[in-house]
């Protein structure tokens, strides 16, 4: 079946449109695979047992702040130091949540609270795409949601388990398979020159706070100066692309 | 199965931590008016956000990145997203080789 055949049925069916969801995180899902698998290892190497690994996945489900977690891991456990770290690392989803959260219509509010524990990176890009097209369902989300939680937790508890027999991603352009995603869906979004501006004053911010500040400091100011520029630009009352396109 | 107490402990902080953030956007666009200078900047949203994690990988790691970023997006003006994604992977594998 085509995509294109697999879209249409899609439409207004809880089952079809959860598969959807699925099938079109399914590249982010195997491109997470390795990345699982390394958080799992180096969880082992701090000492971390499968289930605290596994555990640690279903609660947290945030990959770039799990990395930091593992990396800082001593005895006695720096507990505030982590949390800290944790709420830094994903300031960005103040943002992310933001932007999502007019496009969630269809969503009852239980539905959206439940959502939201989910709204990892790479679940957020898909589903605005989808919101895009005006058809971003909960059956959808959670069918974006659901096998790429189940995925992250089984194969970080899996790398646990196997220790550290695993290649390096890069080897092999797995960890390049995020950005091609992310820069796919960027170009999806650019729908005119206006575009232009939160692009170039994130790009250039982040890029200076990548050089100058430790961690990942540089995803959230970069998003904070982008989305700032695009505000600033917008002419107050006749909010902008609406009348462009 | 060993779980420890203090582990677990940090695991709901983190949790706590993550959950606050991917709900509190939500909840404040839920209560605010979304109109003029605040509606501009959230259709932002996406595009900073994306460009800020892959500018440093895409600009500044190296001259294989950025050259199948170029190829990725010339992929994406004419094919599916998936036949792009693949071409970007393929593109910085090959390169990777090339350049080292």
């Amino acid at each position: 079946m085509s995509t294109a055949e697999v879209a249409k049925r899609a439409e207004g069916n809880w089952r079809d449109d959860f598969l959807f969801g699925a099938w079109q995180m399914a590249p982010l899902l195997l491109a997470g695979i390795p990345f699982a698998l390394i958080l799992g290892t180096t969880a082992a190497a701090k000492g971390l047992s499968p289930a605290e690994t596994g555990l640690m996945s279903a609660f947290v489900f945030a990959g770039s702040a799990q990395f930091i977690a593992a990396g800082l891991w001593t005895h006695p456990i720096p507990i505030f130091v982590v949390i800290a770290t944790t709420w830094m690392v994903n300031l960005r989803h103040l943002l992310m949540s933001a932007s999502i959260g007019p496009q969630m219509g269809r969503f009852s509010r239980r539905q959206s609270y439940f959502g939201l524990f989910f709204l990892a990176d790479e679940i957020w890009a898909v589903a605005l795409r989808r919101a895009a097209e005006g058809k971003l369902t909960p059956a959808y989300y959670f069918g974006q949601s659901l096998p790429f939680w189940v995925s992250w937790v089984f194969w970080s508890t899996t790398g646990n388990i196997l220790g550290s027999t695993i290649a390096d991603p890069s080897r092999y352009g797995f960890d390049y398979a995020f950005v091609a995603v992310f820069l796919v869906i960027l170009f999806g979004f650019c729908r005119n020159r206006a575009s232009l501006i939160p692009i170039v004053v994130s790009a250039a911010t982040a890029l200076i706070a990548w050089k100058l500040l430790p961690s990942v400091w540089y995803i959230f100011i970069g998003g904070i100066a982008g989305t700032v520029a695009a505000a600033l630009i917008a002419k107050p009352e006749t909010a902008w692309p609406d009348d462009a396109h | 199965m060993r779980i420890d107490l203090a582990t677990l402990a940090t695991w709901v902080g983190m949790m706590l931590a993550t959950y606050s953030s991917r709900v509190a956007g939500f909840w404040f666009v839920q209560r605010f008016p979304i109109r003029g200078r605040l509606k501009a900047g959230l259709e932002a949203v996406p595009l900073a956000v994306l460009t800020a994690l892959i500018a440093p990988t895409v600009l500044a790691t190296g001259p294989a990145e950025t050259l199948a970023g170029l190829v990725t997006l010339l992929l994406a003006w004419r094919l599916p997203v998936l036949a792009a994604v693949i071409g970007g992977v393929a593109a910085v594998v090959l390169l990777r080789n090339f350049m080292g």
